[in-house]
């Protein structure tokens, strides 16, 4: 049986940076899932932008389910720059770092726009959120080549991990 | 470590080399149904992972409607939604009903649905079956009703899944792009 589900690409930063991109990803899967372990280098949360193939227009938009503990609710943004994907703890000395899990399903055709699932959650003290987010990509149908993960007002901490898997289908 | 953690916080990944690729449907000429056969009990759990649009555009997106084994028999189904619009969250309960199994988006453009089904514990003849879905549709406001949702579907027979059929809400037919792959999960 032939491996379906594989590593691309996984990093843990040694040192803060603005920014992680996966790039020169393989056109030989159907889907992407990227999971991340991340925070911010500052004391407060961010949220977290990311763009495909540096096409930073305003070509994205998305939807967001969210939980705060004590109630939900849903908002959007269209004719944005970018998709929020995760929200992402500052560096206050805990231990805990905050999660996202991507699914970007059929990068690799140039016939849809592309559309991704988003699982995220923010366990800090004064930000604790569960969320799921919708995104889209409306730029002219490419195949995905690299994917851009931002923080919107800090840096990626040191020890922030990123990993991108491929999973093929029969 | 981090494979199990993502896998508990649900529709994430999973220990690489305990998930294989079962089969996959890609729509080459617009079809009613998607249809996996023959499914081999010799796993722990399926997952479903599609990108989908139907042949209609009455509505922003259809629901798509899972028969396990061929049971077309809606009292059998139950389904509970958590979503959101762009705007409010709300949550929905409904009975006799076979949908929470993902969505297709409206035809006439390139935007797809996306949705990620896990059938937990399938081959399991002492107990119902769950399955879990996350989805989602967004077309940058053009339609109005964007959507993400996680979703739950219970069918109420202790018999192993050997099939899944899935159809649309309104009887239209997947359009051509549209994706089905099922994976098996050791």
């Amino acid at each position: 049986m032939p491996k379906t589900y594989e590593p691309i690409a996984t990093n843990t930063l040694g040192s803060a940076q603005a920014s992680y991109t996966f790039s020169s990803i393989p056109s030989t899967y159907t889907d992407l899932v990227v999971v991340a372990s991340a925070k911010s280098s500052l004391t407060t949360t961010t949220q977290v932008k990311l763009t495909f193939n540096s096409d930073t227009a305003t070509n994205y938009s998305w939807t967001r389910l969210l939980g705060d503990g004590s109630a939900a609710s849903s908002a959007r943004g269209t004719t944005q720059a970018y998709v929020e994907v995760g929200y992402i703890a500052g560096n206050t000395g805990s231990p805990s770092p905050d999660m996202f899990i991507l699914q970007i399903q059929n990068y690799a055709n140039s016939t849809t726009y592309k559309t991704l699932l988003s699982r995220w959650q923010s366990m800090n003290a004064a930000n604790a959120y569960v969320a799921a987010v919708v995104g889209l990509w409306r730029k002219t149908p490419e195949a995905i080549t690299s994917i851009t993960l931002t923080p919107t007002s800090a840096n990626f901490d040191t020890g922030s991990t990123f990993t991108l898997y491929g999973i093929k289908a029969a | 470590m981090l494979n199990n953690i993502a896998a508990l916080v649900g529709n994430g990944a999973v220990a690489v080399g305990d998930y294989e690729s079962i089969q996959t449907v890609t729509v080459g000429t617009a079809q009613a149904s998607i249809a996996f056969t023959s499914i081999p009990s010799t796993y722990k759990h399926l997952q479903i992972r599609s990108i989908a649009q139907c042949s209609t555009n009455t509505s922003p997106w259809q629901r798509i409607v899972v028969a396990f084994n061929s049971d077309t028999t809606n009292a059998n189904y139950a389904d509970h939604l958590l979503q959101g619009n762009g705007s409010t969250a709300s949550a929905v309960a409904e009975t006799s009903s076979r949908k929470g199994f993902g969505l297709a988006a409206q035809s006439g453009s390139t935007y797809f649905g996306a949705n990620i089904t896990d059938v937990l514990d399938y081959a399991n003849t002492n107990k119902y079956k769950t399955s879990r879905t996350l989805r989602g549709f967004d077309s940058n406001g053009v339609y109005t009703n964007q959507i993400i949702t996680l979703e739950s579907n219970l069918w109420m027979s202790t018999a192993a899944i050997s099939s899944i059929t899935l159809t649309l809400e309104d009887s239209s037919n997947f359009n051509t792009y549209s994706s089905f792959a099922l994976y098996g999960v050791k």
